[in-house]
Order: structure tokens, then sequence, then C-alpha cells
């Protein structure tokens, strides 16, 4: 069946199985690869992408691109890492953050992980006051073997900060 | 500059946007060691990241592997009729294909074989049966299950210490002149006359069965590989997640007949190792035969089952163990352990030293006498057993003496801060010969202990722990106190597979001063890119953003062995040290001309050689590599260009330690832990990059919990295994961690042999804190109810049923 | 890319409520309902179910997806996320605090976004932190058939066994419906090996306090039988009582006893059955104070 997904604004439209996944979809037929995958049973959250419903006033908020089926993403509005920079490449505060605070060490979880924190910070009313317990049970769905979190939790709060300095670099929809 | 290089199979078009001024390059880089941003974020942030997963070669093909049912069965007969039939599929391997090939069984790194494929029998759960081969990986797993096997069912061994009944089923009925399942022979190290002594004279002796469990190091990336043998050229390209390419290379050269020259294996970015991928696996030898056979390149990636089911496990050591002291001070040790291998001995280690480096296990104790002994057992189960960030099976011994030193701290009702405190090592008596044979290079152990009592206010919670005892509550304080030696290792007496455990680094300073540092480490997150370009800096003066470090393949970096046991900093860093000095020498001879003096008159500081007593004299680097490429004549012995390379040989291996505190809050109710504080001191003498460290050890802390609070690979009376995915084999998350992060303190105590005075530093949160949070669990039961001991993982299940007596070792 | 991948199967989209009956009657029970899909597509990865055909009902999520009050009841719509109820201030008015508790503690932030209150019970997962707290609110099951067709049952016929409830192959839960009391407090007690794990064991209460009695009792506990287990026998010592914990120690006690865990990787089945009893107290206690406050 033909399938169209608009991922980070540009429409990708293929003839695929109705059983292919969001993730397999993204990674073979999008080739956009910075969506990764590590576990078979929706625990681990490394392939999490963030999708906006255009008629919901929400921001786009994360979900499992291995747990969903490529079809059910139709009509909705997919951001995955490679969406993640300004058109003129200028990294998303979260990014920045990301690299600022050493909240990464091998990479394979941190577009997932990137995409949570972009959505922990969208959508709480005071992201600076986050509580650690906020942030860490935020994170507590995408899994890193790597860096013990405490990075992470601190990156999180840098591009928090960042955006609340420099307003315009914050992004409200997937485009 | 970008500093990232394009390797075959990327497509151009990704690196547009990439390329310009600030990308690669880090802002605030210290020219040497110091904290500095590491380089190469810029392309994982962006998800540009190139991992085994993301490779495409055209006309690639996929491969899936069908795996047994049963722990131990007799295959009588498979039928690959239906799968063949499946319109997407292009071959169906099995052993007998494989067998005129030479390819059914391959050598492990222990001197054992492995069925790369099922032939006779299959004696794990989800063993290697059949490989598939089709145009699309959905395919590929469909016509698995078209693929019919009978099995006639055997009974399975899966209890380690039934393995050598005399009734036991012979596992390894295909290694000739085997007749039990003992896998490898009783191995020893200490003077058990002299043990037998110590104890005899000890006034307290403390016994304890202790089991360190089996667990999965499970990195977040699985294993797989893309082969892509070249019919009309005869190489072999295999892009591959691997921790020690150049091993493997020399393996496969082995293994497949094929010139070493002739493979190629490139491991671009790693999602993480931590020991997964150190092992030779059947499904790359499926994916290099299928590619030999197919004529077209095979991709096979594992699923995350596949990964913690039949990849190299950690850990599963049954110890036996007493402890004694005399006046107040730990005097001997005696262990007496078994240990699991799985069905077939795969276990990474030296030669010389099958149990690894167990014999580590008298810690960091002044001790009159010890004794161990290591027998090593057939199961039926998947092989392994060295991997997890164990550093050769260090883990496991100082999982041993942790906790054997809190159990003779509770026998003689003495504080076990204290009996450490009485029984260290002496700064004043390095460098320590154990008598077991290590010899410790340097260390301040009593500095490190006060450090993590003061960071923990530790006088402050034992009265905050009775406070709450009076209040029926349960507070739990845990110590351990590890030093570990890695670095593998001296030539002398450390190889794998006959192959010494050296490295060798090039340096190549180009005509614009720039560098590029190639090494034979293989980075899986640990930072290579900027910590490497930091030692260069370090010696050389070039800022590192000036510095690229290739890394991942074998075609275009030196030997070595590769990446594990914490031995990149110890051994590529001497390399990359030595090789810099070497580069830094002959730009001194250079420069001797440039500046028309002898080379004695010249003197160094960061950048440049000077004039001694005329500093406004001198050549940069910068100037000297212009002029080591120019015409400018050169006398007798002097090669024009600015480059070296060098194979370092460490001395000994490197022995950091560290101080470790854990606080744990159990609910009396239900046996919940929850971990309220963390708190680790370290030393690994110099540290190159702070920031880099610390993250290491995050990370390794958390595995610690992970260990103790709830990672186990399990199985069930026929050899069934209940952990293969991420609904059983659970991974802390961040709510697991203590929410205000962990309290990290330093040590620098500089390791007298090592070019820079580092030490490896990876491994070492995830050896401290397992024993360190099992302590903490046992001395809020021991506070509370006069409970003694637990085996991890401490569950709640677990947690609750120790506190009502019934402590049993998990299953 | 090989993570598990599901059998071949077809896909539609429902366009309506009664669109998705239809086409479930067409298919003729060899299609599943697909909402939010983190029950299905797992166990469609692992092959565990093969359906020929999902319909995808998100698309009906604006008829479907609603909290809201009529009359003496709550009523919840069957595609209302994890999410909307987490942070339904209705529902924290209404019933604190216990959906919230619930869901705070069910699955992960991620899964919550997509997951569905249809979708959780229609799962039937012993072990379900949500089963827990509609069993203890005695809520209702609204299920629709072919022709529109309506019935309306209790959880306890709901939930037929593990994985297994009373809905029909060509049947679709579209409504919750719980009846709202004054004087309420709620809680949610879990124990689980690790943060979004299911539990252990976990254990709903709901009272309804009035004039310094329990008038209305709700106890509910997961993981410790086939089904949620509804501690009717509980509820019923309590019955006009004034709250106190000796009390509620008495109610955690029936709860041991009536349970049914069995021993699996979670843990052996004399755990469960303690601390079953410790939780249901917990939540009792809790569930009182907040109806007090």
């Amino acid at each position: 069946m033909l399938v169209s997904i608009s991922i980070n604004g540009q429409v990708y439209s293929h003839d695929v199985e109705p059983r292919l996944l969001l993730v397999h979809f993204i990674r073979e037929y999008a080739e956009l690869h910075g969506t990764h995958w590590g576990c078979d049973t929706s625990n681990c959250g490394i392939c999490i992408v963030l999708m906006d419903d255009p008629q919901s006033d929400q921001p786009p908020y994360p979900v499992k691109s291995c747990t969903m089926l490529a079809a059910m993403a139709e009509g909705y509005e997919i951001t995955t890492v490679e969406g993640m920079p300004k058109p003129d490449g200028t990294l998303d505060p979260i990014q920045q953050g990301f690299h600022e605070m050493h909240a990464l060490q091998c990479g394979f979880c941190t577009p997932g992980m990137m995409s949570t924190g972009r959505w922990l910070i969208e959508r709480h009313p005071n992201p600076t006051q986050m509580t650690d317990h906020e942030i860490r049970d935020g994170i507590s769905g995408n899994l890193c073997r790597c860096t013990g979190y405490d990075n992470i939790v601190k990156a999180i709060r840098w591009a928090a900060a960042y955006i609340e300095e420099h307003p315009e670099s914050a992004r409200t929809g997937a485009r | 500059m970008a500093t990232v290089e394009t390797g075959p199979g990327r497509h151009p078009e990704w690196y547009a946007h990439a390329t310009g001024d600030k990308f690669g390059k880090v802002t605030d880089a210290p020219v040497g060691f110091g904290h500095m941003k590491r380089k190469e974020d810029a392309r994982f942030i962006r998800g540009l990241g190139d991992y085994t997963d993301d490779v495409r070669l055209p006309g690639m093909v996929h491969g899936a592997i069908l795996r047994s049912p049963y722990a131990h069965a007799k295959i009588i007969s498979i039928d690959t009729s239906a799968a063949l039939a499946h319109p997407k599929v292009a071959a169906v391997v099995i052993a007998k294909d494989l067998e005129t090939l030479g390819l059914a069984w391959m050598p492990t790194i222990s001197y054992d074989t492995q069925a790369v494929l099922a032939g006779d029998k299959v004696r794990f759960h989800l063993q290697e049966v059949a490989f598939v081969i089709a145009t699309d990986a959905y395919a590929a797993q469909d016509a698995l299950q078209l693929i019919d096997v009978d099995y006639d069912v055997l009974p399975a061994i899966v209890n380690c210490r039934k393995a050598l009944d005399p009734d036991a089923p012979l596992i390894r009925d295909d290694k000739v002149g085997q007749t039990d399942n003992l896998a490898s022979p009783l191995w020893e190290a200490g003077d058990k006359e002299q043990c037998d002594r110590v104890f005899a004279e000890a006034d307290v002796v403390a016994k304890r069965t202790i089991l360190d469990p089996r667990s999965h190091p499970c990195p977040m990336e699985t294993c797989g590989m893309v082969a892509d043998m070249n019919p009309a050229t005869g190489q072999l390209n295999i892009y591959n997640a691997n921790q020690a390419p150049h091993a493997h290379r020399t393996v496969y050269a082995q293994v497949a007949g094929l010139p070493e020259q002739n493979i190629r294996i490139l491991c671009n970015d790693i999602g993480g190792g931590f020991g997964n991928k150190v092992p030779v696996y059947p499904g790359y030898v499926c994916a290099i035969a299928g590619s030999i056979v197919a004529g077209a390149p095979v991709k096979w990636m594992e699923d995350r089952s596949e990964n913690l089911a039949s990849t190299g496990f950690a850990r599963d050591y049954l110890m036996y163990s007493e402890m004694c002291s005399k006046n107040g001070k730990i005097t001997g040790l005696r262990v007496d352990t078994i240990t699991d291998h799985g069905a077939f001995d795969s276990t990474a280690q030296a030669t010389k030293f099958p149990a690894g480096f167990f014999h580590i296990v008298t810690g960091s104790y002044d001790l009159d006498g010890a004794h161990c002994q290591v027998k090593a057992v057939y199961t039926n189960k998947a092989p392994g057993g060295v991997a997890y960030r164990c550093s050769f099976r260090i883990t496991e011994a100082v999982y041993l003496v942790e906790r054997m030193v809190d159990a003779l701290a509770m026998e003689m009702n003495v504080d076990p801060v204290e009996l450490r405190m009485k029984s260290f090592i002496r700064s004043d008596q390095f460098p320590y010969e154990t008598v077991t044979g290590w010899v410790y290079d340097s260390g301040d152990y009593h500095k490190a202990m006060k450090l993590a009592m003061e960071m923990a206010d530790y006088e402050g919670l034992r009265k905050e722990q009775q406070e709450k005892l009076a209040n029926g509550e349960m507070m739990g304080i845990g110590v351990a106190f590890f030093t570990e030696g890695v670095g593998a290792g001296p030539r002398r007496h450390m190889d794998i597979l006959g192959l010494a455990m050296n490295d060798g680094a090039e340096l190549r300073v180009h005509p614009s001063g720039k560098a590029v540092v190639s090494l034979s480490a293989q980075t899986q997150g640990q930072g290579h890119e900027t910590t490497f370009a930091q030692i260069v800096a370090e010696e050389l003066g070039i800022s590192p953003n000036e510095i690229m470090v290739r890394h991942g393949d074998t075609d275009k970096t030196p030997y070595g062995l590769g990446t594990y046991g914490s031995r990149s900093t110890p051994v590529s860093g001497g390399a990359v040290a030595v090789v810099s000095r070497k580069v830094r020498d002959k730009a001194r001879q250079f420069a001797a001309l440039m500046l028309e003096t002898r080379a004695e008159d010249l003197a160094w500081e960061k950048g440049r050689w000077y004039v001694k007593g005329d500093p406004e004299r001198g050549s940069t680097i910068e100037s000297i590599a212009e002029y080591a490429y120019s015409t400018s004549n050169l006398p007798e012995g002097l090669e024009g260009g600015l480059d070296a390379n060098a194979v370092y040989d460490p001395p000994n291996l490197t022995y950091p330690f560290g101080a470790y505190i854990a606080v744990v809050d159990v609910d009396p109710g239900t046996g919940k832990v929850h971990m309220r504080r963390f708190i680790a001191v370290d030393d690994c003498g110099v540290r190159i990059n702070p920031m880099v460290v610390e993250g290491q050890i995050h990370g390794g802390l958390v595995e610690g919990i992970g260990q103790a609070l709830m990672e186990i690979i399990s199985f069930d009376e026929q050899g069934n295994c209940l952990n293969a995915s991420f609904m059983d084999y659970l991974l802390p998350t961040a709510l697991e961690c203590p929410a205000g992060g962990f309290e990290l303190g330093e040590t620098v105590t500089p390791c007298p042999h090592h070019p820079i005075g580092a030490k490896g530093v990876g491994e070492s949160p995830c050896v401290g804190s397992p024993p360190c949070i099992t302590n903490a669990v046992v001395d809020a039961m021991y506070h509370a109810k006069g409970i003694k001991h637990i085996d991890m993982p401490c569950f709640p299940a677990r947690v609750w049923a120790a506190m009502n007596g019934n402590a049993e070792p998990p299953q | 890319m090989a993570m598990q991948t599901p059998a071949p199967c077809d896909y539609s989209r429902a366009t309506s409520v009664d669109d998705a009956i239809a086409q479930l009657d067409a298919l003729g029970g060899n299609a599943r309902i697909l909402a939010g899909g983190y029950s299905l597509i797992p166990m469609m990865k692992l092959r565990l179910a093969n359906p020929g055909h999902v319909i995808d009902i998100n698309p009906i999520e604006p008829e479907l997806n609603y909290i809201r009050q009529e009359g003496n009841e709550i009523r919840i719509g069957a595609l209302t996320r994890h999410v909307n109820m987490l942070e339904s201030d209705l529902l924290a008015r209404t019933f604190p605090d216990i959906f919230r508790e619930a869901e705070a503690v069910l699955a992960d932030p991620v899964v919550r976004n997509r997951g569905t209150m249809g979708g959780s019970l229609c799962q039937s997962d012993p072990a379900e932190d949500l089963s827990g707290v509609v069993v203890a609110l005695k809520g209702q099951a609204v299920l629709r058939g072919p022709g529109g067709a309506e019935r309306v049952i209790e959880m306890e016929e709901f939930h037929v066994g593990p994985y297994m409830t009373a809905v029909q192959p060509t049947e679709m839960l579209i409504e919750v419906r719980y009846p709202i009391h004054k004087g309420f407090g709620g809680a949610h007690e879990k124990v689980e090996r690790r943060a979004g794990d299911f539990a252990i064991v976990a254990a709903s209460a709901a009272l309804s306090i009035q004039g310094g009695t329990i008038r209305e009792a709700g106890i509910a506990c997961s993981a410790v039988g086939p089904t949620t287990m509804h501690i009717k026998r509980a509820e019923e010592e309590l019955i006009g009582q004034a709250p106190s914990e000796q009390l509620f120690q008495q109610a955690g006690e029936i709860a041991s006893a009536d349970v049914s865990p069995n021993s699996d990787g979670r843990g052996p089945a004399d755990y469960k059955r303690a601390v079953a009893g410790v939780l249901t107290q917990r939540a009792l206690s809790r569930a009182a104070a907040t109806a007090l406050r």
C-alpha cells in the first residue's frame, strides 16, 4: 500500500507492506539513519521520534517509532533528529546542550533522548523550574547504558535555560 | 575543517550542511589535558553517526538466524525446503553446508571450539541452527518460521554445581577425549600452605558462599555485521561493530583461509561495547560464509533477544570463601570458585590467565596469605563469561573481597570502614607485591577512603541510621574499596591467541602543522577522538581541534588488540605518548637545523623548541613541520617528513583504585531498595579529560546499580533463558539513580611507569559499585534484623525473603 | 534492521465507531482494533498475535477521547490517552488521587502519550495498573456491537482471564462509566522491580467517607490473580466503619488471604501474597487521608 509521511517537513511516499514499522520506514525508505532501534519490546526508547498532530495544539510529543506501523503515521508530522537543527544548520538548543554537558558517549540513544528532552521543555509551563524528579521521570522511557543519566539531566536543564534567555531558539512545531 | 572521515557506503550529501568552520571544532579546547568537549559529538547530535545497521551496499541481502527452542537436544533432521521456496529467500545455510567450507565450527579465544551452526546437537537455548538469506529483513524473519527442525530433547545441565556430577549428561561430546563437563582444568594462585598457616593463627574467620550471578553487558546497539566479499578481487570488506578489529581480522584469516591482507574490517561507530563486542559470533561467520556463497554483501543484525540470550554474558561465578583476621587486621583469604562458562568456552582471556585476573582478589589489603582456585564447567547455557566492564574477572574478584570484608567486619563486630582502614596497603608500601603475584604500582588508599567518608558525612549517616532504626525504618550504608589492574599487558606474559597485548600508534604531522594520529584502540563511546588528540596536544602543543584521530579501519591503523579491559589509556595512550615524543625528538633535529645550533642546546616548551638561554630564538612545531617537508638539506640519518610510529609494550598493568559509599533506603514492607546517594572517589592517576572520566564513572555506577538491584540472566529447569528481552532483563532508568546525581571525588596518584602517569578507568565504576550497593542492602538488613547476606540482584522479592531469613541464591 | 517484526497483515482506518464495528463484522474475527498500539504491536512483533487485519481507530479520536461528567457519573471514552487521564483536572477533583497515582506509574511517559484506556483494559494483562483503578471505582464497560447494539457490563464480567475479555469479536469497548461519590479518597500503591515495569503487586483503593464512616469501598489488587482481583470481602468489612489503621490492617489481611498469585520472574507467590496485604493497607490508609482532607 502507498504510505505518505511528512518527516522533517518533507513528504516521503512509498509503496510498502502494511506491516512495515515506522522506524523502518524512516531508516530504509526515507533513508534517515539518525533514528535507531534497540529492543523488541518497546522498552528502550532508542527509536523515539517526535510526532505532531496538526489538528491539536499540543506540542510535538515523543512516540516509539518501533511500536507504530508506518501507515499509522500518515497525516501526522514526524520530526527526527535530522530535523532538529534550523534550516540554516543552527543546532537546536537541546542538541547544543547535549554537547555542552557531555550528555552522550556512544551516541546511540542520543536522538531519542534529545527528542524526549525537547518535549519535556516544550510542554512544561516553567521549564527552568523542572525538578530532578520531573526530568528523570520524563526520561524514564529512554534507556542509556553509557552516560549514567546525570549529564543528560544537566543537558536538558542547559537547554531550558538557553531557551529562556534566547526565546527565538525555541521551536513549537515540527517544522 | 571537517575531522570526520567519509568511508565507503556513506552519502556525501549527508555532509552538505556539516562542513564549514563550526563543524567538528570544539570551542574552548585546551592544548593538552583538561576539560574539553568532544569532537565526535558533532555527528552524533545531528544523527549522522554511522553504525553497522546504517551500512547500505548495492545488492545487499539480509540474514536471519533460526535458533534452538531447547537447551540440549539431538538434531534429527532439518527441512529447509519450505523456506527455500519463499520467493524472497536466496539461500538457507545449515551446518552441513558450512562443513564443506570448513566453517561449521570455529575456534574461540579460549582455545576451545564453538559451533557456528549446530549440526549434531544443540547445546544451549537459542543456539544457532540455520541461517536464512533473503532480499529483505522482514522476509528473512518470515522464512525462519518455514524451517522445520526435528529435535530429540535431552536433559539439560543448568546448575553449575551439578555439571560435574557422575550422572550428568555429557555436553561436549563433540570433543575427542572429553569425558565430563569440565571446561578448563583447575587453576590456582597463591601459596596454599602459607594461607593455611595464616588461617590457623587467625582470631576470627568469616565464611560465605557468594554468587556473582550471570548478567549481560547489553549495549544499546546489538551486534551485527555486513560482510562483503568481492568475488572478482577476493577482497573481503567487513563492516562490524567490534572492539578488537585487528584481532578479529587475524582470526578470520585463519578460520576462512583468506589472506589477512585481503580482509578489511571497518568499525565505524559503535553503539556501546562493554565487552559484548569482543567475541567472534556465529552470526559473523554466517554472514561471511553467506557473502562468499551468495556473491553479494550480506547484512546480519541480531535482535535484542538474540543479544541477551546468545552473545557473551558476564560473571556467573560461584565462590566459596573464607577471610580471617588477627589483631583487628585482615590477614588471609581463600576462595574456591566454580565458574559457569556455558556450552562453549569462549571467554576472552590472556592465554596464561584462564581465570583472568581473578587472583587480584586480595584486593586493597595487606594480606599475609591467600589462595584461590577456579574450576570452569560447561553447562547448557550460552557461552561467554568475560564481559560487562569486568577487567578480566576483576569485577568478580572485587565483588568477592569487598563482600567478604563486610562479612568479616560483622563477625568481628567492628565498623566495616574501620576494618578496611586497619588493613589497607599503606602508601609507603608501594610498589606493593601481593601474595598472589601482582605488583601494584602506586596508591594512597587511606586518603581516598577519608575523602569519601568526608563527602558522605559517614558519621552523620551512621547516626541517622540509628535514628531511623528506632523508627522502624531501614537504611543501609555500603562501602567498597577496590583496586584493579588494567591495561593488559606486558608482552612477556600477556597474549590473546598468541598475539602480544601491545598496541601501535602512528603519528603524522602534515606540512600545515596539523596532525593525524592512527590508533589500534577502538572507541565505543569513550571519546577517543578527543582524548587521544589531547595526548598528542599535550606532547606537541598542537590544538586537539587540529589533530584527527583515525581508528576503526584495519587497513589504515596500526595493529593492536583493541579496547576492553580499560586498556585504551594505559596501552594505546602510552603508545600515543611515545610516538608523540618520537615526533618531538625528530622535530628537535629539524629545529637545530633551522636555528643553526645543536640539538642538545634546545629546550622544549609546549609547542616549540627554543635555544636554551635565548628563549626568543625558537621554532614552533608548525614551522618545523613546514621545514621538515621542504627541500632543505638534511644530514645523514635524518629523513624528511615529520612522522613516527611506535608499538608500546607496557611494563606492568596500571592499578586504579577507589573508595565508594552507597546509601540506600529499604522498604521493610515490600523489600524495595531505593538508591538515595552514591559517593565515588576514584583515583586513575593523571586524568587526560576530567569531563570524559566523570562520564565514564557515571555510566559504570549505573551498571553497578543494575547488577546489584535488577539484572540477571536466569534459566528454568529445562534450560530456557528467562530474561531474553527488556521486559525481563531490566536496565536502570534515570529514576533508579540517586535523584540528586552521583557525588564524585578524586585523588590523583600518578602511575610511575606510564608515559603520562595515567591509569585506566573505564571499568572501575562497574567494578566498585556492585559490592558497594550490595553491602548497603546487607547493612540495612543487618542492623534491622541481623541478616548477614544476600546475593545480587536485590529484587524486592529477594530482599523481602532475605529479611525473613529465607535468602536463597537466585536461579 | 533485524528487530522482531510482525507477520504480514492488512491495514485500514476507521472513519467512525460504527464504521470500525462494521469492518470488524465484515472481516469475520480475523481483525483486531489498533489504538495506541503499545499492547498489540509488541505482541504482533513477537508473533504472539497474528491478526490478518488491523483496524486503526486513531482517526476517530475526536469521537472517543473524552472525560466528562454526566449526571452522577464520569464517563471516559475508550480512546482517551493515558496522558489525558494523568493530567485531567476533572478526574483529579472527582477521584483524588487514584487516577493520577496509577497513571504516573503506568508504563512510561512516552507510552502514555499514545496508549489508551480502552487498549489497556482490552489487553487485560493481570498486572495492569489501570484495571485495578477501574475495578476499585466499580467502573462499568460500555460495549457496542453491529447495528449500534450496546451493552453495559461490570468489570468482573469484562475481565474474563489473562489477556481475555468479554468483548466479542465484532464488538468494541467505547466507554467506561465511573459512579461519583461524595467524600471520595483514592490511592494506588505499586511495587515494581524497576520504573515502568509491570507491577509485581499493586493495590487500588477507593473510599467514600461521609459523616466519619465509610459509605463505599472499592479494593482491587493487580498481578496477584488471573485477572485483577476484586477484594469484595475486605470491602464488606469496611462499610459502615470508621476509618482506622487497625481496620485497614484487617482489610490487608483479607486481601492477602483472598488473592491467587503465581510465582514467576517478578517474585514468588508467598511474597506477592504478603505484599498484597501491605499495599492494600497502605492504599486504604492514604485513600482515607485524602477523603478526609
